[in-house]
C-alpha cells in the first residue's frame, strides 16, 4: 500500500525550513513541495538588500542546495501553480490539470504585494519587489542618473531607496501616511529614517497620495496631488496580502490570513498553514496575528515539523524583525501597539545610533534599536522574561543594559 | 576551499568542504550541520549561528567587529571562544578549523 506524501504548497523560506527540520527529525515519509516560481526555496530578506545591491549571487539565496532535496527524498514540483484544494479527497489540483493526493498538507503560500488599483498601474515600468525575477528586472534600471519613484515608504521601499541612492539613482519616495514605516516602528524612528534618507540624497514626501501613472505604452510620469513627476521606473511597496484564496475556497477560516492555532493547525486536522499566509494564535502574545517576518515563518515551520514527527513544540521566541539601510541596522523585537510609555536611549536627532523602548505598566514590551545591538539583544531577553524595567535607567546611557531591570 | 570540522550538539563530528568567499554559516546550513539556526541568513541580526572555536584557532581568525561583539555578549551559552559563524568568511587559510556547536541557540 502506498502512502500519500506530505505536500507543501509554496516553495518559500517556510517550506525550505520545514523540509530541513523534517530531515533533522529524520522524518520517514515522502515530501512534495509545489511552488509556482522556477526556484527551490530561497531567502527573501536579501532580495531588497544584498542581492539587489549585487553583493551576492543568486545561488547564495537558496536555503539548501539541489542535492539536499534528492538526498532527503523531497520532490520539487516547481513552476506549478495550485488552483484547487479538495479536503474530502485530500487532494490538490494544479493549473495544468494534475491532481496530487496528500496525507498531510502544509499551506505555505506566502503573501503577494498589494496591487495598486490606479490608472496606469499596469504600464510597463511599474514594478513590484517580491521575487528573484522582480529584483533582476529592477536592478537592470539602477544606473546613475535614472529616476526612480518608490510608492510606499515601508521596509521594502526604503531598503530599495538605500541601494538605489548608493548607485547614483535619483530616488523619490512617496508615502501616503504622515510618516514612513508607520506600520513597523514608532514616530521617533520614522523621523530618524526620514532624516537618514534625506542625508543620503533621497527625496521623501509623506502625506502624499499617488493618483495614477502616465506614459505612452511605457511609464513616463507619476501623478500625485496634481503634480507630475518624471520617472524611468516606479516600484510599488504598499504592503502585502496573504495568499489564502485556496484555503478560503476549501472552506477553511480566513481572517486576514489562514486561521491557525498555536501549533499552526487549521480546523482541518490534516492541514497546517505557516509563514506569511497564516494568522496564528501566537503562543506568547495572547492574540492571533499574521506576521510578515522570516523569523516567524521559520519558527512556525519548526513547530509543524515537531508536530508531524510527534515531538514537543520548540520554544517560541519574542517576534523580531530587522532592516538594513545604508550603514544602519534596525533591529526590532516585540510588538509595541499596547504601550503606555516610550523611553529613548541615545539621540535620534543626531548621528545614527539610538534605541526606543516601549513600555506597558513598566514592563518592556518592544524595542526599536538603530545600530544598537546590545540594546536589541538585552531587550529581547527582557521582553521574553516579561521583566519590569526602570525607565530612568533605561534612558541613561551610563547604566549598562544588563542593569535596567526594576 | 576549506574543510571545516563541526562537533554537533550530540557529539557527532561533521566535516564540510566550504567554498572560498562563503561564510562558515552558509556552508554549515547548506550541509545541514545540526544546531546552526541562522535565522537572519547572515545579516548579523539574530546571533543564532554561534559556535565555539577550538583553542589553537582563536587567534588565527579575523577579528570581531563591534556588532558581532555586541551580539555575542548577549548570547545564551556564550564564552570567550564564541564567534558568529556568519561573520567569518572562508578561505584556504581556515582549512582544518574545528568548531563546536552549542546545545541551543536560543
Amino acid at each position: 500500500m502506498s502512502v500519500d506524501p506530505l505536500v507543501i504548497i509554496g516553495a518559500g523560506q517556510a517550506a525550505g525550513q520545514l523540509v530541513a527540520s523534517l530531515a533533522q527529525e529524520r522524518f520517514a515519509g515522502s515530501v512534495t513541495i509545489v511552488g509556482d516560481e522556477p526556484h527551490p526555496p530561497y531567502q527573501r530578506p536579501p532580495l531588497s538588500k544584498k542581492f539587489l545591491a549585487g553583493e551576492i549571487e543568486v545561488d547564495r539565496l537558496f536555503v539548501k542546495p539541489a542535492a539536499f532535496y534528492d538526498k532527503a527524498g523531497t520532490r520539487l514540483m516547481l513552476d506549478t501553480r495550485v488552483v484547487g484544494l479538495d479536503r474530502q479527497a485530500r487532494a490538490i489540483k494544479t493549473e495544468a490539470g494534475g491532481t496530487l493526493r496528500y496525507s498531510t498538507l502544509v499551506i505555505a503560500t506566502g503573501s503577494r504585494p498589494r496591487p495598486l488599483a490606479l490608472p496606469g498601474a499596469d504600464l510597463d515600468g511599474v514594478m513590484y519587489l517580491r521575487t528573484i525575477a522582480d529584483v533582476q528586472a529592477i536592478r537592470h534600471y539602477l544606473e546613475p542618473g535614472r529616476r526612480l519613484v518608490i510608492v510606499g515608504g515601508g521596509y521594502i521601499g526604503l531598503e530599495l531607496a538605500a541601494v538605489a541612492a548608493r548607485r547614483g539613482v535619483e530616488v523619490t519616495v512617496l508615502e501616503q501616511a504622515p510618516r514612513v514605516m508607520a506600520r513597523g516602528v514608532g514616530p521617533i524612528v520614522s523621523a530618524f529614517y526620514e532624516r537618514l534618507h534625506r542625508e543620503e540624497g533621497v527625496t521623501i514626501a509623506t502625506g502624499t497620495a499617488v493618483t495614477g501613472f502616465e506614459g505612452n505604452g511605457r511609464l513616463e510620469q507619476v501623478i500625485c496631488d496634481g503634480l507630475r513627476l518624471a520617472a524611468d521606473l516606479v516600484v510599488v511597496g504598499v504592503g502585502a496580502i496573504s495568499n489564502s484564496e485556496l484555503a478560503r475556497e476549501a472552506g477553511l477560516a480566513v481572517d486576514n490570513g489562514i486561521v491557525v492555532d498555536a501549533q499552526c493547525r487549521t480546523q482541518d486536522p490534516a492541514i497546517h498553514a505557516i509563514g506569511d499566509c497564516a494568522s496564528q494564535s501566537h503562543p506568547l502574545l495572547d492574540q492571533r496575528l499574521r506576521l510578515e517576518s522570516v523569523h516567524s515563518a521559520l519558527e512556525q515551520a519548526r513547530t509543524v515539523a515537531a508536530a508531524i514527527c510527534g515531538r514537543p513544540a520548540p520554544t517560541v521566541q519574542t517576534p523580531w524583525f530587522w532592516s538594513d539601510q545604508y550603514d544602519v541596522k534596525l533591529q526590532m523585537a516585540g510588538l509595541s501597539a499596547r504601550h503606555d510609555a516610550v523611553v529613548v536611549r541615545g539621540d535620534p536627532d543626531r548621528g545614527r545610533s539610538f534605541a526606543v523602548f516601549y513600555l506597558r505598566q513598566e514592563e518592556l514590551i518592544a524595542v526599536d534599536a538603530v545600530n544598537r545591538a546590545p540594546e536589541f539583544m538585552m531587550s529581547k531577553q527582557l521582553i521574553a522574561e516579561r521583566s519590569r524595567v526602570d525607565p530612568a535607567k533605561l534612558g541613561d546611557e551610563r547604566v549598562a543594559m544588563k542593569d535596567v531591570r526594576l | 576551499m576549506a574543510k571545516i570540522i563541526f562537533e554537533e550538539p550530540d557529539g557527532n563530528e561533521h566535516a564540510v568542504d566550504i567554498a572560498d568567499g562563503l561564510s562558515i554559516m552558509e556552508g554549515a546550513v547548506k550541509d545541514s550541520v545540526a544546531g546552526i539556526d541562522a535565522d537572519c541568513g547572515g545579516a548579523c541580526s539574530c546571533a543564532t549561528c554561534m559556535v565555539y572555536v577550538a583553542a589553537d584557532w582563536r587567534d588565527r581568525l579575523p577579528a570581531k567587529d563591534s556588532t558581532e561583539q555586541a551580539m555575542l555578549e548577549f548570547c545564551p551559552e556564550v564564552d570567550e571562544s564564541s564567534r558568529l559563524s556568519c561573520q567569518i568568511k572562508v578561505s584556504a587559510a581556515l582549512d582544518g578549523l574545528r568548531l563546536k556547536v552549542p546545545q541551543t541557540q536560543h
